[in-house]
């Protein structure tokens, strides 16, 4: 692991004009225990996150994919320190996360916040939306309440609602303008970085452009830098700076959004290419699709060497004995493969 | 894509709605509203409001004492003059009926509220906290297994004396019965409300709270009670049942009030043996808890409809 992170810290070093590294997440792990029996005797770890180190810059929205269960999601709440990590760090401007003390990690709150996934779960559904968004300013200022109805009328223009609407229930709306309550929230308190948890699997595919372009702006006006966990290719392309691709808990590529997409390296990021549709007939009727075989493996027993040589296509001995060490091919485009020629 | 279709409608109805009013509606307005929508829940509420009237402002305007022994007059049928007959010592059922509604009543709001109390406190802490859980729910399972009528007759030899030589035979008998059907009676919400926060505390909304960074005393008081707010509800108006029908008991079994000090429970065991004679001795205070019982259990249910701001939109 030393390897890996000497890399990125090199890669963090070469690049002249680099912006400032907001986030920095070294070596980071998350295990789930497993018990079992009455005694709650622990007999395994479910490995959601094994050893994943990336860096967010200020302002930029880092990408990260991958499907089911590879540990997405899991990546986002635990630098939000929603879950306590295992191991590894979390730098967020300057401070260790893991090292916070819960006074200190309240105060560090309001400048990382999550939008949700759901949007049917994430609102309370006995809250009105002025309440909902005005929580966290009531948790964090002390402003009148006539101060804080300005705010979240201010907050819901921002997001495209009717400031009018601030005294309905959650129910009252659809699931696109509940996530745009959802943002409101997350951008109450001028965060920093703001963790995106799959903002648009739920919603319907003409709102999900909708809800995209408010976030591409409000990143504009009020500098914010994501996390945006997707599982949708072309979303993450449209959004994002860089890209992370993960699979079982660990990252297989990262790069920056036009060199993963144009010149793909891992074998894995290629067969997730090739199972996103080309909107051209003639281009998808003929065109090579990779198809992987069975399932992604249980995270509580990851094969040995490569987790991917399972379903890999151009899976070698080495790769299921040994495991891939990060390597930065070319600047600011890293990969774990064996078989990806050194430059 | 018929919902955003459906939400649309909507929208437009109730933007042309509220367009004339004000801009703010008030919680208390829209609970009331959805209330009255529920006709079970206001007829509840009108019976229990008429029970509670008439026994506590009835024997003002009775002609006849509740205590007061006529023994000329004893097991008469019902007449225009004594609706429900009278007892074998000729005293007036209407009017021990009402002044029995008083202590039925307020034993049972009280003890349903201490057992709500305690169940909703206990509920939320053991599944909040994970740290709680097993110790509140072994001592739930503890409660729970207690046998009921010995551990009474216990604590009532014990703490009678003293309670009466302390509040006066009234207040502290009152006192005891309530606590005791309060102790008695919160396991059951305690575990049904450990189960629904265990439920919430899973949901997004919790996770969005606590990345916003609220306090914990607030997640559970803004975002997970309200929440659990549904079979509190029905745990409530259960309660209050359960308190009505023991205090009955306990009068039964003697250790109750004094037995000049007429209760719902107390008049329908002292009629029992009359059933033959006077029927209408054992039905009248009969229906009475079979009405205060069932409004109550109505009122609750509208009440939790109309606390969902779900349903309240409908």
């Amino acid at each position: 692991m030393d390897a890996e992170m000497t890399v990125v810290q090199e890669q963090a070093a070469e690049a002249p004009e680099m912006p400032e590294v907001l986030v920095s997440v070294r070596d980071l792990k998350k295990h789930f225990p497993v018990t079992k029996g009455a005694l709650r005797r622990k007999v395994g770890a479910v490995r959601a996150v094994d050893g994943v180190s990336f860096d967010i810059m200020r302002g930029q929205t880092l990408g990260l994919v991958g499907e089911s269960g590879s540990g997405k999601s899991t990546i986002g709440r635990t630098l939000l320190r929603l879950e306590e990590p295992t191991e590894g760090t979390v730098v967020f401007d300057g401070g260790d996360m893991a090292e916070l003390s819960a006074r200190g990690l309240r105060k560090v709150r309001p400048r990382m916040q999550m939008v949700f996934q759901d949007p049917h779960a994430c609102l309370n559904p006995r809250m009105t939306v002025s309440s909902i968004i005005g929580e966290p300013l009531v948790e964090h200022l002390s402003m009148t309440s006539r101060e804080r109805n300005e705010r979240v009328e201010e907050l819901l223009g921002l997001v495209g609602l009717n400031p009018e609407h601030a005294n309905r229930y959650p129910h009252e709306f659809s699931g696109g303008q509940r996530q745009r309550i959802g943002i409101a929230r997350a951008i109450s308190l001028n965060p920093d970085l703001i963790v995106c948890d799959e903002p648009i699997a739920a919603l319907d595919v003409s709102i999900q452009a909708q809800v995209v372009n408010l976030m591409e702006e409000l990143q504009d006006l009020l500098g914010l830098t994501y996390l945006f966990i997707s599982h949708d290719l072309g979303m993450i392309r449209h959004i994002a700076d860089r890209v992370a691709v993960m699979y079982l808990g660990r990252i297989m590529e990262l790069a920056d959004v036009d060199s993963l997409y144009d010149n793909p390296l891992h074998p894995y990021t290629r067969a997730l290419q090739s199972s996103a549709p080309v909107p051209d007939p003639a281009v998808e009727a003929t065109r090579e699709k990779i198809v992987l075989e069975g399932d992604i493996p249980s995270p509580s027993s990851p094969p040995p060497g490569c987790v991917f040589s399972t379903r890999c296509p151009e899976a070698v001995d080495r790769c299921r004995s040994e495991v891939p060490v990060w390597r930065e091919v070319s600047p600011g485009h890293g990969v774990a493969c064996h078989l990806v020629p050194a430059i | 894509m018929t919902e955003p279709k459906v939400h649309a409608s909507r929208e437009v109805v109730a933007a042309t709605a509220s367009g004339a009013g004000p801009k703010h509606r008030s919680l208390r307005g829209d609970v009331w509203r959805q209330f009255r929508r529920h006709k079970g829940a206001l007829v509840g509420l009108c019976a229990f409001m008429f029970v509670t009237v008439a026994s506590f402002v009835g024997p003002y305007l009775m002609p006849y004492d509740a205590v007061e022994i006529d023994i000329k007059m004893r097991n008469l049928s019902p007449t225009w003059s004594h609706p429900l007959g009278t007892d074998n010592l000729g005293r007036d059922m209407v009017a021990r009926s009402m002044v029995g509604g008083r202590i039925s009543l307020l034993v049972a709001i009280t003890a349903m509220a201490l057992s709500v109390f305690l169940g909703t406190t206990i509920g939320v802490l053991a599944g909040f906290f994970k740290r709680l859980d097993g110790v509140l729910m072994r001592l739930t399972d503890l409660f729970l297994a207690l046998p009921v009528l010995p551990l009474l007759l216990v604590i009532i030899m014990l703490f009678r004396d003293s309670l009466r030589a302390t509040f006066g035979p009234e207040q502290g008998i009152f006192m005891l019965i309530v606590f005791i059907i309060g102790i008695t009676s919160w396991m059951q919400t305690a575990r049904v409300v450990r189960g629904e926060v265990l439920t919430i505390k899973q949901q997004e909304f919790v996770a969005a709270a606590h990345s916003i960074g609220t306090r914990r005393r607030n997640v559970i008081f803004r975002h997970i009670l309200p929440n659990c707010l549904s079979p509190v509800m029905v745990a409530a108006a259960l309660g209050m049942a359960v308190a009505i029908i023991t205090e009955s008991a306990l009068s039964f079994l003697g250790l109750g009030f004094p037995s000049d000090f007429p209760t719902w429970g107390r008049l329908l065991y002292d009629g029992k043996d009359f059933i033959n004679l006077t029927p209408m001795r054992v039905v009248g205070p009969g229906v009475l808890i079979s009405l205060t019982v069932i409004s109550v259990n109505f009122i609750g249910d509208g009440l939790r409809d109309a606390l969902d701001p779900k349903l309240r939109s409908r």
